[in-house]
């Protein structure tokens, strides 16, 4: 079955989005996106804090221990997590498990003693990747600010080796476009590692996910613009706060990549596609 | 009689979720570690992610074996999760073997690695899995999977599954690597899932919403 897994990018009160990780555009309040997709029948949820590493900043425990008291599927939880205690903070408050990038890449033992202290299957193993002009992919920290010099694929291997439950593999190239998955680099990263891999990274219509899933031998999919310009041209969606850029939702802008689509029409479509996803609804008085 | 129900804290697992989906289906809980508040409640709930072994000494050193048995045996209504589930049985061969509180007769055992052809097979078993009915027409009445159909998918998250000799007490089963193991019980007062009800949605809410009428005495 596949994990369909809305991911949600948060910097301060607002939902946002970027293109290859750049030029943030507010989207609207996380809550409500979140608490939508809940009842649409995501498997998972993914919150990102994106400016964690830029700022020093940790400001998703609150905003986890809110949401944790209505939606009741696995929360991912991650974005400057840099300590055992902030692991240990962020499950506390009602994450299931945590994505670990930058201060993974700094130090690999991080990987190995959250997987022995909190278990393998906390620990997700985030990875945005980069391609080179070489045609290799190379490992990004810092929200895609940072080159490590450090291979993707090779850095997927050891992170699993190390301990990491699963991995969650973005294309910084892709992410934000539309454009489809990086589906060389998501199977490449299934085949190295015996961990379950979420992709990550591009997804503008139904078909780019049903690609994935059918080719990428990968057993979860995180989506954000698919998802969120479907909601926001449904709903009225409201602006959650001042800051960041609000330009975009304000003057009416269309996303005209995308044909964007809410989870049910997703579903529906992985499924006639012969893709197996969870039904949700089935029979409960 | 307290007029919640008490979570059990021995370390280990996300209490505030199950807490959370208590608190939706309008049970009160209390999280506690003594074993006092466990005889003051009206129902208990026995959560936990982690090793058996390790459990078992967290329970056995702040006296809430003892107290778990007697009041089990008292009749209080009781729900096991995942871990919780497998702490009910006679022993566990993870990292063991390891006596358990000996609630439900069997053991608990290790996943198969390999599927039926030999080929190896990811562990732990991670996502949503249907639960089915055995006999595959309907759920136990009794059990708190009343409202459910057979084949709904709960999430799951272990690397070992029990197996009671008293086939009577399954009320469902879930396939991995080939076999089908016990995914959740009922044995009088007591009822577990290997699943996580509280992280499997809707439906799984409704599953502790059957579980809170049980405990008011409601059904």
């Amino acid at each position: 079955m596949l994990r369909v897994i809305p991911r949600l990018d948060i910097k301060g009160p607002d939902l946002v989005k970027g293109v290859q990780m750049e030029g943030l555009r507010v989207l609207g309040s996380p809550e409500e996106f979140a608490d939508r997709y809940y009842r649409e029948g995501a498997d998972e949820l993914l919150y990102m804090d994106v400016v964690a590493s830029l700022y020093n900043r940790n400001g998703l425990v609150e905003f986890v221990r809110r949401v944790s008291k209505k939606i009741f599927v696995p929360l991912i939880v991650g974005g400057g997590v840099r300590t055992i205690e902030d692991i240990r903070t962020l499950l506390r408050s009602g994450a299931d498990k945590v994505a670990i990038n930058t201060a993974a890449v700094h130090n690999e033992e991080f990987v190995r003693v959250a997987a022995q202290t909190f278990g393998s299957s906390t620990v997700v193993a985030s990875i945005e990747a980069a391609r080179r002009p070489d045609g290799t992919y190379e490992a990004f920290t810092d929200n895609g600010r940072e080159g490590s010099g450090k291979n993707a694929l090779a850095w997927a291997e050891r992170a699993a080796t190390l301990g990491a439950g699963e991995i969650l593999v973005t294309s910084i190239d892709r992410e934000g476009t539309g454009t489809g998955f990086d589906l060389e680099l998501v199977r490449a990263v299934a085949d190295r590692v015996s961990v379950p891999v979420i992709a990550g990274g591009g997804a503008g219509s139904v078909e780019h996910v049903v690609d994935v899933a059918k080719e990428g031998r990968v057993e979860g999919v995180a989506l954000a613009s698919l998802l969120h310009y479907d909601l926001i041209r449904r709903e009225n969606v409201e602006s959650g706060g001042a800051a960041g850029n609000t330009q975009f939702l304000k003057s009416g802008g269309r996303f005209t990549q995308f044909a964007a689509a809410g989870l049910r029409e997703l579903k529906e479509g992985l499924e006639s596609h012969g893709v197996v996803c969870r039904r949700y609804g089935v029979s409960v008085q | 009689m307290s007029s919640s129900v008490a979570i059990v804290d021995y370390g280990m697992g996300n209490l505030l979720s199950v807490a959370n989906a208590l608190e939706r289906v309008g049970l009160g809980a209390r999280i506690t570690s003594e074993a006092a508040d466990l005889h003051r409640a009206r129902g208990i709930v026995l959560p936990g992610v982690g090793a058996f072994g390790v459990a078992m000494e967290a329970l056995n050193a702040r006296g809430l074996s003892d107290a778990l048995r007697e009041r089990i045996r008292a009749g209080v209504p009781f729900f096991g999760v995942c871990l919780g589930m497998q702490l009910l049985f006679d022993s566990s061969e993870e990292f063991g073997p390891h006596r358990g509180l000996g609630i439900v007769k069997g053991s608990v055992r290790r996943l198969p690695v390999t599927d039926p052809q030999g080929a190896s097979i990811k562990v732990p078993h991670l996502g949503w899995s249907p639960i089915v009915a055995p006999g595959g027409a309907a759920f136990n009445p009794r059990s708190p999977l009343v409202s459910l159909s057979t084949g709904t998918r709960m999430y799951f998250v272990h690397s070992y599954f029990c197996d009671p000799i008293d086939r009577g007490v399954v009320v469902s089963t879930t396939r991995f690597g080939g076999m089908d193991f016990c995914s959740s019980l009922l044995q009088d007062n007591v009822f577990a899932t290997q699943f996580h009800p509280e992280k499997s949605a809707e439906t799984g809410v409704s599953v502790y919403r059957q579980w809170a009428r049980h405990v008011k005495g409601e059904r």
